[in-house]
């Protein structure tokens, strides 16, 4: 299961009333710091910035890597899963370093031959341009798709939650590179992104808290209703 | 078995070990990277955007149109705030943000998240029982108004304009600045009258 996907997940308990935390530096620990720089120079020089290869690694770890160490440990494991994918780092390499850190006699793995993804991005950050005009706009009823629509590899990038149900359209945004195949380095194929509103009962049933959710969907995820 | 775990310290410093002699990372770039985020980024920037908000009538037109190039015009611009949307609290509608697949969140205006944005119970429970959660954290929504949830599925990010306290209408812009809190720029709290602030 994906251990990223929490929205509406039952049983994580009580939330942490900020006034608890408030005033909060950036990080918490000096760990936390390097943690978030490494993370942030491994993405830009080994993977070409590419932020949905990150969060697709977030989304592969495994429950305790995910959760155990909190938001930075769980940076630092993806960190090391997109480094070992490419094979910039031999798995387990890590974990022999921090064991002769702490004087463990244990032997290193070899450095392996890199296989770093081909990829350059076509341009900085995520948003593109579309010569297509968008397929809807505010006030259409859409229905979000349960299955992923393309072919390969790679995430689903749809909220869990929202998977199957019905909302609509309330603005468009501009267009997005599309994490389905971006995060496998398998091409941009930019969208169209459209803000899309659901009520709290249909994504909960009818005893649901009162609410609307808006949530950013790309739209190879949407079909018309 | 618990007492073979590695603590993240010693894994981040190992990590950071092996690229160090790979020359994959530089260490002082690093270290400008952290001094950059504790230092000059952060939620101070929002509060900027909200207090010229309050008093330039004008510009609050813009940023509620098109937030980004309004937030940029203030020189607040870079990762994770590429397309910005600026939501208006008003009597009628509260909107309260979170990121349910991840931590998204405009560094650019709010700096790094806090550790409450972070825990995975308010990404979960917060699409789903908005008034509940928002109670937890300290905030009443009158029963009568709407709550409006974002979720930053993708790379829009939101910030909330809050709205303007009572007791301030001499206030200048700075002083103005100096009321907005991190937490109110979220949705997850507002702010209290001046005077009742610094208590």
């Amino acid at each position: 299961m994906d251990p990223s996907d929490l929205g509406g997940r039952p049983g994580l308990g009580p939330v942490l009333p900020p006034s608890r935390v408030e005033p909060e530096p950036p990080f918490g620990r000096p760990w936390e710091g390097r943690a978030f720089a490494l993370t942030v120079l491994t993405m830009g020089r080994i993977s070409g910035r590419n932020l949905d290869a990150f969060r697709y690694a977030l989304s592969r770890l495994d429950r305790a890597a995910y959760f155990d160490d909190g938001y930075y440990g769980r940076w630092l494991n993806a960190a090391e899963l997109m480094l070992t994918d490419s094979a910039l780092l031999a798995p387990g390499a890590v974990d022999a370093r921090a064991r002769r850190r702490r004087g463990e006699d244990v032997t290193e793995p070899p450095v392996p031959e890199p296989a770093r993804p081909d990829y350059a991005p076509t341009g900085p950050g995520s948003l593109r341009t579309l010569d297509r005009p968008p397929r809807f706009g505010p006030g259409d009823p859409v229905r979000v798709l349960t299955r992923r629509p393309c072919a390969g590899t790679g995430p689903f990038k749809v909220p869990g939650y929202l998977r199957g149900r019905a909302g609509t359209v309330v603005a468009v945004r501009p267009p997005h590179v599309l994490p389905d195949t971006h995060a496998v380095f398998a091409g941009e194929h930019p969208q169209h992104v459209h803000t899309v509103a659901f009520g709290s009962a249909e994504l909960w049933g009818p005893g649901a808290e009162e609410a609307t959710v808006h949530a950013d969907l790309f739209e190879i995820h949407l079909e018309p209703r | 078995m618990t007492d073979d775990r590695i603590p993240p310290a010693l894994r981040t410093e190992a990590l950071e070990e092996l690229l160090v002699e790979r020359g994959l990372v530089d260490p002082a770039v690093m270290d400008g990277f952290v001094r950059t985020y504790e230092n000059d980024v952060g939620p101070l920037n929002g509060a900027r955007v909200v207090a010229r908000a309050w008093t330039d009538p004008e510009f609050r037109g813009w940023l509620l149109r098109d937030g980004t190039a309004a937030i940029a015009s203030l020189g607040f611009t870079g990762p994770q705030g590429e397309h910005m949307v600026v939501l208006e609290q008003t009597g009628q509608v509260h909107h309260v943000v979170v990121c349910t697949l991840c931590s998204c969140y405009p560094w650019p205006v709010l700096g790094l998240p806090p550790s409450w944005y972070k825990d995975p119970a308010y990404r979960a429970r917060v699409v789903r029982e908005p008034r509940t959660v928002l109670a937890e954290m300290g905030l009443d929504v009158p029963a009568g108004r709407r709550i409006e949830v974002w979720d930053s599925s993708a790379e829009v990010r939101y910030l909330t304009l809050p709205r303007r306290p009572a007791g301030t209408a001499g206030m200048t812009e700075d002083e103005l600045a100096a009321l907005v809190t991190r937490d109110a720029m979220v949705g997850v709290a507002e702010i209290g009258p001046a005077g009742a602030v610094a208590s």
